[in-house]
């Protein structure tokens, strides 16, 4: 049994941005370095890992849609004890939305083959769509099980997962092949190890491009449903600070509350 | 810039960075007020390969070298110097000697588990009378009659991280009249009869790191535990410290940079008669030196790093580069301390920042593997020749 963690490469959560004129977004840490793995993928990753050392998994893949520089991210997901990391790249693929990703990564696994779970981190910081991996699995014909909070059980081609819900917790089961997203209660992502770097920088990173993948539907920004029309950066909010002002702390909190309603904040 | 970082190295730089930030910031201020022993996160450390950086992977090690060895120990030392003593200890200290004076059997019994992080290492020179001036130490190693035992008898003390320690590179005289040619030493293990250890010592700084005194009353080291031959301890031990002073330049580094951080911040965020304080030409003044002594101790880290790493296939010794980078890095550390503390005021002297930990915690570094004067004494010898 194959598991693959697709992850991607996201600007760090520390970044600073910068929008030009033309709508162009660039980013820098100052304070480290401006692309880091998506940090709900860490979950993800995690996870495969332990499918590995746990549940029998042969192998935990990590995979990623992007351009040559997301290598730093596999290279991550290598240090932690992926088995093996595959880069997707090729300009056709640039601009996809996250229908154009998903037919990309579902042709990618297709050609890993013999996966049975393929695993995401429960949404990306950048996009913040969340709805990567259940069109993966709508690609490749799979279960989708979102909001996965442990895996509880896989035996006889089933598996049994617990869901994190805003309502509380359900326990389900579904047949294998399936597509997992979790959420960051799964598990304590575990540091890349020193040793995990040194295999890391000595592994091979393969590189497919679309001519290797049997992509099935358009990709690419001209084929993307949605549409990043103007992209610029918010001004900045203008706010004053009164100081409420009063004999007692009684008169202070009255005249605090007077305003709130005033302001229709409460 | 540095053509010689490697991709690697800053991957272990920045996996050093994230589980300081993560594991370490949050405990060090409680385990810098409790003294308490962090031994989870030495744990922790020791399965991540923090522990063995430069030993090679046969040995338990991660098989990085000494530039790796820097980076990593820099990153620890930013957020807490403690764990940097206890990380440079284990590294420098004991695995660097038993790298390169154990013999086969030594390496595979001692140092395989020190390295991988299953047991702690330390180090032990100096005596209640004696530190560097090694030829005067009054413990005792006598062969046995039947020559397979060394009973070794003495106290010795500050030795960092003995209170947890499972094995010690132990320098004691076996020939007493021939001074500092007659030190041996020898690999101890902390769980034989005769070994005790003394009172945990109530230190200034770097307080989560046990250092304590440790006792031997007739502690039979089998011969085999010799490390070394007769009379070539005071070499192994300052071969062992060149290599050692790197690591707490390193740590001063560490120090000095957590301080300038931080200083920077509030000189961009405190505010003073109207402006930012950081526009004041007397606080721009201590920025800037600030950040000239650590940019001037990075380089001598890295000349001394090189050297070290040159040394491995060349043989020569690298003292005076170790002693300058110590020498420089930790009057570094105390003066960047000192100022920040200066910068941030009355906040700096409050135990609600870490400004006087890192205070308390640099003066170590211009003690501890000799003295701010033994380093001065060992670069002018090697500048003039003259003893």
């Amino acid at each position: 049994m194959k598991v693959v963690v697709c992850t991607k490469q996201t600007p760090s959560t520390t970044a600073v941005f910068t929008v030009d004129a033309n709508g162009h977004v660039s980013w820098d840490d100052p304070g480290g370095k401006p692309n880091i793995v998506n940090p709900w993928d860490e979950y993800a990753i995690e996870e495969a890992i332990r499918l590995k050392e746990n549940h029998g998994a042969t192998d935990a893949i990590a995979l990623t849609v992007g351009s040559e520089e997301s290598k730093d991210a596999l290279k991550t997901c290598l240090a932690m004890g992926c088995t093996e990391a595959i880069l997707v790249s090729d300009s056709a693929f640039d601009g996809s939305d996250t229908v154009g990703t998903a037919r990309v990564l579902a042709a990618a696994i297709n050609k890993i083959g013999d996966v049975q779970i393929a695993v995401f981190g429960n949404r990306a910081i950048d996009g913040d769509t969340g709805l990567t991996p259940v069109q993966v699995a709508r690609k490749l014909g799979w279960t989708p099980l979102t909001y996965v909070s442990a895996i509880k059980e896989i035996s006889n081609g089933q598996i049994t997962v617990e869901r994190l819900l805003d309502d509380g917790k359900e326990t389900v089961t579904a047949p294998l092949p399936v597509v997992i997203s979790v959420v960051k209660e799964i598990n304590e992502p575990r540091y890349p190890s020193f040793m995990g770097i040194r295999k890391a920088n000595r592994a091979t990173i393969p590189v497919w491009t679309a001519a290797d993948l049997e992509v099935d539907g358009a990709t690419g920004a001209e084929a993307a449903k949605v549409n990043w029309g103007h992209v610029y950066a918010p001004p900045p909010r203008e706010g004053s600070v009164e100081i409420i002002e009063g004999e007692t702390i009684e008169e202070k909190v009255r005249k605090l509350v007077d305003k709130l309603f005033e302001e229709k904040v409460i | 810039m540095f053509d010689f970082i490697t991709e690697e190295h800053r991957m272990i730089q920045e996996a050093a960075r994230e589980f300081a930030q993560k594991s370490i910031a949050p405990i060090a201020a409680e385990h810098d007020e409790t003294g308490k022993f962090p031994l989870e996160t030495v744990r922790q450390m020791g399965e991540l390969g923090f522990m063995g950086i430069e030993v090679p992977e046969e040995y338990g090690g991660v098989g990085m070298d000494t530039l790796a060895y820097v980076l990593a120990l820099e990153e620890i030392c930013k957020v807490d110097a403690s764990h940097g003593t206890i990380m440079s200890v284990n590294n420098s200290l004991f695995c660097h000697g038993l790298l390169k004076f154990g013999t086969e059997e030594q390496k595979q019994k001692y140092l395989v588990p020190v390295a991988s992080g299953k047991a702690i290492g330390a180090y032990s020179l100096t005596e209640p009378m004696s530190g560097s001036d090694a030829g005067t130490m009054k413990s005792r190693a006598v062969l046995n009659e039947a020559g397979t035992h060394y009973i070794i008898n003495g106290r010795k003390s500050w030795v960092t991280s003995a209170p947890y320690a499972d094995y010690i590179v132990l320098f004691t005289m076996t020939q007493p009249e021939k001074k500092h040619h007659g030190v041996t030493a020898f690999i101890i293990e902390t769980d034989k009869p005769g070994f005790s250890r003394g009172k945990t010592e109530p230190k200034l700084g770097i307080r989560a790191s046990a250092t304590s005194e440790i006792i031997f009353d007739n502690y039979e080291c089998p011969v085999e535990n010799r490390l070394g031959e007769e009379g070539q301890g005071f070499k192994i031990a300052m071969t062992v410290l060149d290599a050692g002073r790197i690591g707490i330049a390193a740590q001063a580094l560490g120090i000095a940079e957590a301080a300038l951080e931080a200083s920077i911040k509030y000189a961009q965020e405190r505010e003073a008669f109207g402006k930012k304080i950081g526009q004041f030409q007397m606080i721009q003044q201590k920025l800037a030196d600030m950040k000239c002594r650590v940019e001037a101790s990075r380089l001598l880290i890295y000349q001394a790093a090189l050297a070290k790493m040159e040394s491995a296939k060349t043989g020569r010794r690298y003292s005076l580069e170790a002693s300058m980078a110590k020498l420089f890095a930790s009057e570094t550390a105390n003066y960047c301390a000192k100022e920040a503390i200066q910068i941030h005021g009355g906040m700096g002297y409050s135990k609600e920042m870490p400004l006087e930990r890192y205070y308390r915690d640099a003066k170590i570094t211009e003690i501890y593997e000799g003295t701010s004067e033994i380093q001065r004494m060992v670069i002018a010898r090697q500048l003039t020749g003259l003893r």
